[in-house]
Order: C-alpha cells, then structure tokens, then sequence
C-alpha cells in the first residue's frame, strides 16, 4: 500500500474505534467509585496472611501464579537477548579503552553506589511492608552498579558485574521460585501456597513465604536486568567489524 | 498423582527444566544437554498424559490454595488439557530433532536454545490450562517473548530479523489491546476469574461495553491464530524461523489463539449480559470461512516451502474458526480432532523441508527441481504429509474435517464446500512441490519477472557442516509424526474422548460449577456427540485428497493452461501485493479488523 | 471526571496506533508499542481509584480507618510494566542485528518478504 492509502485506511478505522470506544466507555462505573469487590476481597486476604502491603500480597500470595509467568518471561528475555546479541561470526569483541572522568562525577558515583545498593536491599527486604518489593529493589541494584559505568568508565563496570557469576544466580533464583512453589505443593497440598509461619504483623518476617518470594524476584531482576544491559552495552562499546551492509555504508 | 499435583507440575516442569539448562549447559557437553532438555519435555508429556487419561469434566486446581473468587485457579477439560498435550508432544519432538540439527553456539550460550525452547512450552501449557483472564495474557505473552527470541535465533540473515520483529510488535500489540480489554471487564464484573467474570456479566444487559471489551479480548487470540486480516504476521515469522520453531508455531501456538476465542466465549460471554450467540456465530464463520479461502490461495501461489505451509496453516485456522464459530460441540469435536492431527501433520512437512534445506540450502520449490530424486524415502514421506493435510483418510487430519464438515453442514448446507477446497489447494500446492523437487515432474518451471513474491533461494543453511551425512533423527522424528496423525484418525478412542471433552467445553455451566464450586448446583447430562467416520465423511476426504492430487499434476504437467477470468487473475495479484512485510500496513489492517467487529458485533446487538 | 480518564486511555492506544501505522523507523516503532502499553496503564489504575482513598499499604494507616484503591489493578500494572520493559528489549535486540545486516531500520526499505 502507499503511504497515503495506508493512512487512509488507519483514520477511517481509528475513527470507528474512537467512536465505540468512547460510548462504551459511558456504560463504565463512574470513575472514583466505591465499589471494588475484588479489591475488597484481596485486602481482607492480605490482612488474614499478615502483609501490610496489600500489592506485595497479591503479587507474591493470592496471584503468585501472575508473577512465576511475569518472571518467566524476564528470564526467557535474558536468555534471548543473550542468543540474539551474540557474536555474528564476522564480528569481534575488543576490550574497552578506559576514558577520562571529571573528579567530580567520580566522587559522586562513588558516594552514591554503596548508598543505592542499600536502598536496594531495602527496599527488596521491605516489600511486604512498605511499597516496593522485589522488581522495584531488584532495578535500583541493577541501576547502582552501573554508576560505576558513569563515573569511571566501562572497564570499572565489567569488574564491578561478573557475568558469568549473575547469568547462574538469574537462572536459579527463577528456579528458586517455581522450585518453592513446588515446596509448597508437596507441603501444603497446593502449588506456591503460602505454607510458611505468617509471622507477626507489620514486622519484617511477616507475611510468610512473600518476603522469599521478593527476595527471589530481587536477585532475578536485579542480575537479569545488569545481564540484558551488559549484552546492549557490549554492542555499543565492545562489538566491530559487522555485517557486510555497514562496511559498504 | 490427582489433578491438583498434575495441573501445576504442567507448567512447573519446563519452568524448572528450562533454567537447569542454562546453567548446566555452561559445563555439559552437547549430549548431555540433550538428554536434560529432552527428558524434561518427555516429563511433561507424561505429565499432562496422565492429566488428560484422568480427567472427567472439569479437572479444578486452585494455586495459593485460594479459591477462583481471590486467586487464580488452573482448569483443565480434555480440549485444554488435550492441547497441552499436543503441544508438549511437538515440543519433545523437536528436541529430539534438533539433537543434530543445530549448530548451537557453544560455550556459555550452550544449551540456551533447548531452554527458550523449554520456556516456549510452558507459556503454551500455562494459557492453555489457565482459568483466569489476566492469568491468560501473562502466558500468551510469555510464548510471545520466547516465540519472537527463537524467530530471530539466525542472527546472520536480515531476514528473521525482520519477520521476528513484525512478529513481536504486531502480536505485542494486540496483546496490550487484549489488556485494555480486561481492564474494561474488570471494571464491568470485577473479577479475573473466567467463570466469576461470566457469572457477573448476567448482571448487566448487553451494550456498547461488553461488545467493545469482547473485541479488545479477542484482538489478541486472532492475531495470535492469524484470522484474516490479523494474518498477515504469520507467513513473515514463519517461513524464515529455525526449521524445528516453525514446528512449533505452526503446529501449536497458532491454535492455541482459536482455542483462546472459544475458550473466552464460552466462559465469559455465552450467556446472559454477552455477545448473542447468532452474532457470534454470523461473525466468526464469516471470518473462518475468509481466512480458510485467503489462506488457500496464497498458499497454492507460493513456491517457498516454508510460506507455502504457513499459508496452508493460515487456511486450516480458518476452518478450526469456522469450527468453533459453529457453537455445538459437533464443531468443536470435529476442530479439535483437526487441531491434534494437524499439528502433526505440519510439524511434519516442516520437519521435511528442514532436510531440504540441510542437504541443498534452499527452500525454493523452482530452485529444487528435480534436485532430491535420490532422496526417494523423504519424497513419499512428504507425499503422505501432503495427502493428509489434504484429509486423506485413515489419517487423522481426514477424520476431524469429516465431523468439522458434518458439524458445517448441518448450519449451512455450502459449508463443506469450503473444507474441500481449502484442503484441497493447500494439498495440491505441496504436492505440485513434492513432485517437482523429488520426481522433477513436468517442465522446468519458470519464475515471471515483476511478481511480488519471496523465493526461497539464497537462504543462510541452519548447519555448516558441509559434507555429513543426514541425521536419522531428521527423517524419523517426521515418520513418527505423521504415524501419529495417522493414530488420531485410526484410534476411536482418541476422537471419542475429545468429542466428550467438547461436549464439556461448550457448556459454560459444567465449567463454572467445578470452578466456583458447589454453590452453582449442576447436573449435566452431556449430549452424545459424534466421533467416528462415516460414509460419507470417507468419501469427502478421498474427493480432497483426490482432488487435490488432480490439482498438482495439472499444475505439475500444464496440459492445459486454465481459462481463468482476467478479473480473478488480478484479484489474486492484488491480493499477493497487500502481504507487503510492511508494518504499517499490518497495523492499520489490526486497526481495520479491530474497527470492523466492533461495528459488526454493535449492530447485531 | 466522569469517563475522561478512560477516554484518556483511549486516545493513548490511538495515539500509539498512528504513529505505528506511519512509522519511518523501527526504533520510533518499538517507542510507539511503549506508549500503547501505557494506555494500558492508565485504564487499569482510572478503573482502581476510588474517591478520597489512599494506598492499599497498612504499615502505617489502621485496617478499616480509610478506604483503599483497588490494589488488584497495581498489582496487575506492575506485572505488565515488566511484561512491556523484558518485550521491548527484545524487540530492540532484534533491531540492533537488524540495523547491521540491513543498514537500515526503515520499514519502507525491507522488502525482504511479500506476496
């Protein structure tokens, strides 16, 4: 189709799904309304398995099931990203130069890495409590170590993540987490059920098998997400000599 | 073991396997690697064999422990679970196929294939087995994400690249209309739960609401099964895939989008406060019967195998649609039946063509001719192949279009008609192809210059390995294949059962009371529903077979050029020309489809 | 409000879809599936909100003091916050390798596969 014939038939089509989308939206509740059942329902749960936080409950206890697929999926990204941003057999992978940095940005980064990675870890182990958990920390640790890249440069980086060591520490704590819901069947009759002591409200071991669960989610985010940059990264530093389309560009 | 330990092991198996892989891979050699992979998929197999030999009705699991009205419950009757079954049996022969088939790069990214592999499983198991809504949309997208990464795995060809991208957007897409979907359900019945959500649609009369919301749901499901003109994906991602993917995305995950629509209607919006069954029933047959002609005939028109088949899987989804647009459990039975044969059938073609292109690295059927004359076993193995995707009987594929058309035809007397072509083309195109690659029957055929169309030369071999002999395993895991299409249509037992799990599947109430328990009291007496050939299903699928035979060999020795009208000439070359590999022209044909069943279902409401 | 925020959400699919649909370039592309998801987003947490409500979080508000959002639709989008990011890298991998083997990410220019 040209361009013209192909917007044509886009604007005709949005029209037509701007108009049915807009009149169903009238038979919607109104917006702020009070009624919530479900909402109502995984509140009074979350209280009974003693987490505060009502959003880490539903993620990690009454909707567990979301979150093994959710994490599946990052881990089925990290594996394919590894596949798809490997070496072409016309490439080769150089070492980085090192660059020059103003002490400036070297001082900040350095205050602020050990500072980031014990917001991670809180927030990772505060899940059930306060908002956050598991992907929220897990990003922020992912996030600390590449201050490294920003104030050295990327040869501090690839000292600072052992690749190898977080590939299998991104594979286990994904097994980790069907494996416990594995345990859960074999102890409590049914799969990722909440079978551990709930604990007392409000503290930190609360909340039974979800602060496991986040913890599990920590370590998968956050080395899967150091792992996917790392293989972006490399591109862009590391990786020459490709295809034969971009020599003759 | 009870159903409640086997629904959640389905998909916990390969979620385990798939990770001890990518560790274990680092340090195993290749056969070592092979074996894990393999014995996980063969667990499952054993798994959901178990499950399917066990389940009466609706087989219930919640997991958490929580009931369907808090967390999610798995649900599986012999149609979902059977499915599962299907796909876990391709997947386990496409591990056993690519045992020698891959050079898998080596090192620390071993082993890594069989694991995305392993995940692609899971994702079909998990929305297969599913009982949640939103549960659902995790999984299709999580064999999405496995689906797109395994495309594109031949990173040195720009041309897996494009189709795997085509591929993630345009399915990625539809998945977040999918969701927009949900979330207007949710705020309509508040809940997730299939059986919850179609309980608390009798609530409500129909409107606009439900009718848009049902749209956005299925939006994902037919691209996902590539209904016309959500199809256009489809050829792009499958004919450029490794050889043993497209097994997989021909062979499963494609149905799994037709069983996602049926399952969806029937749970949420078969009852009152829904979609009218008429609406349903006009819409969706019209849309099967389209995408079973389109498919047909862009499929007669290839001469790249691997599109060529993806087109003719386009054309069997369409008469799966048509099947489960029928509404009695007739036509589910008879697509069912279909599905499970199928699925070995083309798993089996495309196992095939993969030799092919291992031995002559091409998949051109001009380029090959009469190039694989001493690979005679290959040659009649791909014949059978074709003759059963053209519903020869005893195969299987031949028993579930005979009840597929009995169901039909009982509807609307034409409906047959579209069965018998639909095979018929699509048979006919691979047996014009069998012939002249491995007979050289015929004159050499000659490309015309100026056509829109993709040949099949010049593709990058999956293996370098020049010289070596060719793999057992490449040839028998195909025979095993098609020996087990074969079994679905001599086996009664097979088509009986899943006649039952039919008659289940399109009761809503027997499913909502074995999720939402007893307090919906149901006593079910299920209808009988018919499972075995008949004369006349016999007699259709020889004609096809026949038919398409007839077909091929015309088109093969050209004795006569036939008289086609001018205008259908340039109907066919029109329609070649709108599958362009252009994004956007994809996404305003989503955005056309999306905008035509709105209007449809809202003037039928 | 009334129904503004969902037709919010709306307009963000459409928005999305346009520039899908007149996309010159597959970077720009995967961007507009990004902001497609986030019409998502937005009706699920406008489906949610419930008037002068606070965080669904009581480590510090009395159980049963003050009504609470709806706390299934967070945790749904922060399901499919993650769905969309791991997606979106993805899609972007395959545009690196294909930027190098096509020099160029133009969907105009790749007409490897028709008909």
């Amino acid at each position: 189709m040209s361009p013209r014939a192909r917007l044509l038939l886009f604007l005709v089509s949005a029209a037509v799904i701007g108009v049915y989308f807009t009149l169903s939206c009238r038979e919607l509740p109104s917006f702020g309304g009070a009624s919530h059942p479900y909402g109502e329902r995984a509140v009074a749960a979350a209280l009974a398995h003693r987490t505060a936080n009502v959003v880490s409950s539903v993620n990690f206890d009454l909707r567990a099931f979301d979150t093994l697929g959710e994490e599946s999926i990052l881990f089925c990204t990290v594996l394919g990203a590894t596949l798809l941003l490997r070496l072409a057999r016309d490439e080769r992978q150089h070492a980085a130069a090192s660059e020059a940095v103003l002490p400036t940005t070297r001082l900040l980064g350095a205050v602020l890495l050990p500072v980031t990675v014990v917001v991670g870890v809180y927030i990772v182990a505060h899940g059930q409590l306060s908002p956050g958990g598991g992907f929220q920390g897990g990003v922020v640790l992912a996030t600390a170590l590449h201050l490294g890249y920003v104030a050295a440069d990327y040869r501090v980086l690839e000292r600072l993540r052992p690749l190898v060591v977080l590939d299998i520490a991104d594979s286990l704590a994904a097994a980790s987490f069907t494996a416990m819901g594995v345990a859960g069947l074999a102890a409590g009759g049914a799969f990722l059920k909440n079978v551990l002591p709930l604990g007392t409200f409000n503290k930190i071991t609360s909340g039974g098998m979800v602060p496991l669960f986040n913890a599990a989610v920590g370590v998968e985010v956050a080395s899967g997400v150091i792992v996917l940059l790392a293989h972006f990264l490399d591109q862009a530093v590391e990786v020459t000599g490709t295809g034969t389309q971009e020599e003759e560009a | 073991m009870t159903d409640a330990t086997l629904l959640p092991l389905a998909v916990a198996i390969p979620l385990l396997g798939a990770p001890l892989l990518a560790v274990a891979g680092r340090v195993l050699p290749r056969t070592g690697c092979d074996v894990l992979a393999t014995g996980a998929a063969a667990a499952d197999v054993v798994c959901l064999a178990l499950l399917w030999s066990h389940i009466q009705g609706v087989a219930v699991t919640p997991v958490g422990g929580w009931p369907a009205q808090i967390g999610i419950v798995l649900a599986a009757d012999r149609v979902g679970a059977g499915l599962a079954l299907l796909a876990s049996c391709l997947v386990l022969a496409v591990l056993a196929y690519s045992w020698r088939y891959f050079d898998e790069p080596r090192g620390e990214r071993a082993g890594l294939f069989p694991a995305m592999v392993l995940t692609f499983q899971a994702g079909m198991v998990g929305f297969a087995l599913t009982g949640d809504l939103f549960n659902a949309f995790v999984f299709f997208e999580l064999m999405g994400a496995a689906g797109y990464a395994l495309t594109g795995y031949r990173i040195e060809d720009p041309r897996p690249l494009q189709g795997a991208l085509t591929f993630g957007i345009v399915n990625s897409l539809a998945a977040y209309c999918s969701l927009l979907g949900i979330g207007l359900l949710y705020a309509r019945t508040g809940q997730l739960n299939l059986a919850a959500m179609g309980r608390a649609m009798g609530e409500h009369r129909t409107d606009l609401l439900v009718v848009v919301s049902f749209v956005l749901v299925v939006t994902a499901m037919l691209v996902k099964a590539a209904v016309v003109p959500f199809h256009f994906w489809l050829p792009d991602a499958h004919a450029v895939a490794p050889t043993p993917v497209c097994m997989l995305l021909s062979g499963a995950m494609v149905e799994l989008g037709a069983y996602g629509i049926g399952r969806v209607y029937w749970t949420v919006f078969s009852g009152p406060g829904g979609i009218p069954h008429d609406a349903f029933r006009h819409t969706f047959t019209a849309l099967g019967v389209l995408t079973a002609l389109v498919g047909a005939v862009m499929c007669w028109q290839q001469r790249h195998l691997k599109r060529m088949l993806a087109y003719s899987t386009v054309g069997h989804v369409g008469l799966f649609v048509v099947g489960i647009a029928l509404l009695t459990p007739g036509g589910v039975a008879g697509a069912a039946v279909y599905v499970a044969a199928h699925g070995c059938a083309k798993a089996a073609l495309f196992g095939l063509t993969g030799v092919l292109l291992d031995r002559y690295g091409s998949v051109d059927e001009h380029g090959l001719y009469g190039r694989a004359r001493d690979l005679r076993l290959l040659g009649v193995l791909f014949v059978l192949g074709a003759l059963a995707l053209a519903g020869l009987p005893p195969f299987g594929t031949g028993l579930g279009k005979a009840l597929g058309e009995a169901a039909a035809g009982h509807s609307q007397a034409w409906l047959p008609t579209v069965y018998v072509l639909t095979s018929a083309l699509t048979g006919g195109a691979l047996l014009r192809a069998a012939l002249r690659i491995f007979w050289g029957a015929g004159p050499v055929p000659h490309s015309r210059p100026g056509e829109a169309e993709t040949s099949g030369e010049g593709e990058e071999p999956e293996v370098r390995e020049p010289g070596r002999a060719l793999p057992p395993m490449m040839v028998a895991v195909p025979a095993l294949l098609l020996a087990l299409c074969a079994l679905v249509g001599c086996l009664p037992a097979v088509a009986r059962s899943l006649a039952r799990g039919a008659a289940v599947f399109t009761d809503p109430a027997v499913y909502r009371a074995a999720v939402l328990g007893p307090a919906v009291a149901h006593r079910a007496v299920l209808p009988h529903v018919a499972s075995a050939w008949t004369a006349e299903g016999l007699l259709l699928g020889g004609g096809s077979a026949a038919a398409a035979a007839a077909f091929a060999v015309l088109a093969v020795l050209r004795p006569v050029r036939l008289p086609l009208h001018r205008g259908v000439r340039a109907l066919v070359t029109g329609l070649r020309r709108l599958h362009s590999g252009h994004l956007g022209d994809y996404v305003a044909w989503l955005a056309l489809g999306v905008a035509a069943l709105c209007a449809a279902f809202g003037a039928q409401t | 409000m009334g129904v503004w925020p969902y037709l919010a959400a709306g307009w963000i699919l459409l928005v999305a879809l346009y520039g899908l649909v007149t996309s010159r370039n597959l970077i720009h592309a995967i961007g507009c599936l990004a902001v497609a998801q986030s019409s998502t987003y937005v009706l699920l947490l406008a489906v949610g909100y419930r008037d002068h409500s606070t965080a669904p979080v009581f480590s510090d508000l009395r159980p049963g003091s003050r009504p609470v959002v709806d706390p299934i639709v967070q945790a749904l989008a922060l399901t499919d916050i993650v769905v969309g990011a791991t997606v979106t890298a993805l899609l972007l991998a395959l545009t690196i390798q294909l930027r190098k083997r096509h020099g160029t990410v133009d969907p105009e220019s790749l007409t490897a596969l028709r008909g």
